[in-house]
């Protein structure tokens, strides 16, 4: 078991290149609407986690997840298996 | 909120895009008058982005055999392969492409993009897993989008990473399916196929090719990387197109399968269009026959693969990773590649302008196609353009041009 906050945190860092100024990454922000990040940096975002976790985040998952804190959660659930 | 302005975005930066020049996304090829030429902006035109890699489209023997079906079988067939669309031509083309690549059953699609997306999306069932290399062609990543099955992306050409993504899936019911390419078409680098197929066969998967751009350029019968890398038998679906070294356009698919035949009546994609016109079936199938008779074409076309991405390295320009017909310069902005290419097509060489995000690693391209028909003299013009241009814009410098 690893903690949610482990997860957000990782999370967080790695979306912190993305961030716009003045808003802090919260478990609500929008990852498409909030942040500066397109869809290959998102891909390439992803990858990164995936290293990091050493889970596969599949890609149909991936339409599904909308904030911040749906992303941790996808992570975290996968490591669980 | 307006139907259209979810490319609002897209269209700014289109529109800085053409600011600068010309539209690297609209040019009219206003004639061509060979493989290599053409009238562009009312200038003759070198043509060194066309994937026309053995220059087959204006063959004698292809044109006549277009013709010739043309003339005695009309301008197209009006209906799909499942319907009136299969003419005796279509399954010609099958049996000769079957026998091409040594395979039991061939499959021939209207377009390529269609015939990934219909293999790819028919063979992954609900409970399967398609893993696919990331910097896979719109085309696999579209089909991947029309399947239910589970679809995971490894680290391009990365056997290792291949290996650690089957390995999380071991245990788990459902087939493995690892869709690569021969030739990957933006930097032109070629997948480390036997030690994928090592992979493949290590975790029990299956393996799709694309050999898109490395049929009819790679191996001595120009059966693409398979046949280079020596493991014809353990690809399960090669898929291919028709437009690259054939000339012409359409997809194929071959496989051993011993139901691959099924995918005719469940394959959307090659069911629900309408087949190739005749005219296109026949100079396909001499074009194939111009690959087996002809493989002097090949030795010309890396004949001149060396001269130009050796010619270009030896001025200092930064290159793809692996030498082959695709031969991409990669340039540090996507700013100074436009211009780049905008002043290239001024002094009448036309390339293809590749920007992210349709690139990998975000990299701003001059992707070149080279063709055994360029002429010596046609490739030292695109060298020393290209090169002109470079110092113009700054990404070459004097010192380097002092050593070059």
């Amino acid at each position: 078991m690893i903690a949610t906050d482990e997860v957000f945190s990782a999370v967080a860092t790695a979306l912190e290149p993305f961030r716009k100024e003045g808003t802090p990454i919260a478990a609500e922000t929008d990852i498409s609407q909030d942040l500066t990040l397109d869809s290959v940096a998102m891909l390439d975002l992803l990858m990164e986690l995936e290293e990091k976790f050493d889970v596969s985040i599949p890609l149909n998952l991936v339409p599904e997840i909308r904030t911040v804190g749906e992303l941790a959660d996808t992570v975290r659930r996968l490591k669980e298996g | 909120m307006g139907l259209f302005d979810q490319f609002q975005d897209l269209m700014r930066s289109h529109a800085a895009v053409k600011a600068i020049g010309a539209d690297p996304f609209g040019v009219t090829m206003e004639r061509v008058v060979s493989p290599t030429e053409a009238i562009v902006e009312g200038r003759p035109t070198i043509l060194v982005g066309t994937n026309n890699y053995l220059g087959l489209t204006f063959e004698p023997s292809c044109v006549a055999a277009a013709a010739e079906a043309l003339e005695t079988q009309g301008t197209g067939t009006t209906g799909s392969r499942i319907a009136n669309g299969s003419y005796g031509g279509h399954a010609g083309l099958e049996e000769a492409l079957a026998r091409f690549y040594g395979r039991r059953s061939a499959m021939v699609f209207t377009t390529g993009y269609q015939a990934n997306l219909g293999i790819i999306s028919t063979i992954a069932g609900a409970k399967d897993y398609l893993i696919i290399d990331a910097d896979s062609h719109a085309s696999i990543y579209d089909a991947c989008k029309m399947t239910s099955a589970t679809v995971i992306r490894f680290k391009h050409n990365d056997p290792a990473d291949l290996d650690k993504r089957l390995q999380r899936l071991a245990g788990t019911d459902g087939n493995k399916i690892i869709v690569v390419e021969g030739i990957y078409s933006m930097l032109g680098d070629q997948a480390p196929l036997a030690e994928m197929v090592a992979i493949k066969r290590k975790h029990g998967a299956y393996l799709v090719v694309d050999e898109a751009h490395s049929m009819g350029v790679l191996g001595d019968k120009g059966r693409g990387l398979a046949e280079v890398a020596g493991v014809e038998a353990d690809v399960d679906f090669v898929v291919g197109t028709f437009s690259k070294s054939l000339g012409a356009i359409g997809g194929f698919c071959v496989s051993d399968h011993p139901e691959f035949d099924v995918l005719r009546i469940r394959c959307r994609p090659y069911m629900f269009t309408a087949s190739l016109p005749p005219s296109i079936v026949a100079s396909v199938t001499a074009a194939l026959a111009m690959i087996e008779k002809r493989p002097e074409l090949r030795t010309r076309l890396w004949a001149n693969v060396n001269t130009l991405y050796d010619g270009l390295k030896r001025h200092g320009l930064m290159l793809g990773p692996q030498k082959g017909p695709v031969v991409a310069v990669q340039l540090p902005t996507p700013e100074l590649a436009v211009q780049a290419w905008q002043a290239l097509l001024q002094s009448g060489v036309y390339v293809n302008l590749a920007l992210p995000p349709a690139t990998p690693n975000g990299a701003s391209l001059l992707r070149c196609s080279v063709c055994a028909a360029h002429s010596r003299h046609q490739l030292e013009r695109v060298i020393e353009t290209i090169t002109e241009v470079a110092y113009q814009i700054g990404v070459l410098s004097e010192p380097a041009r002092a050593a070059g």
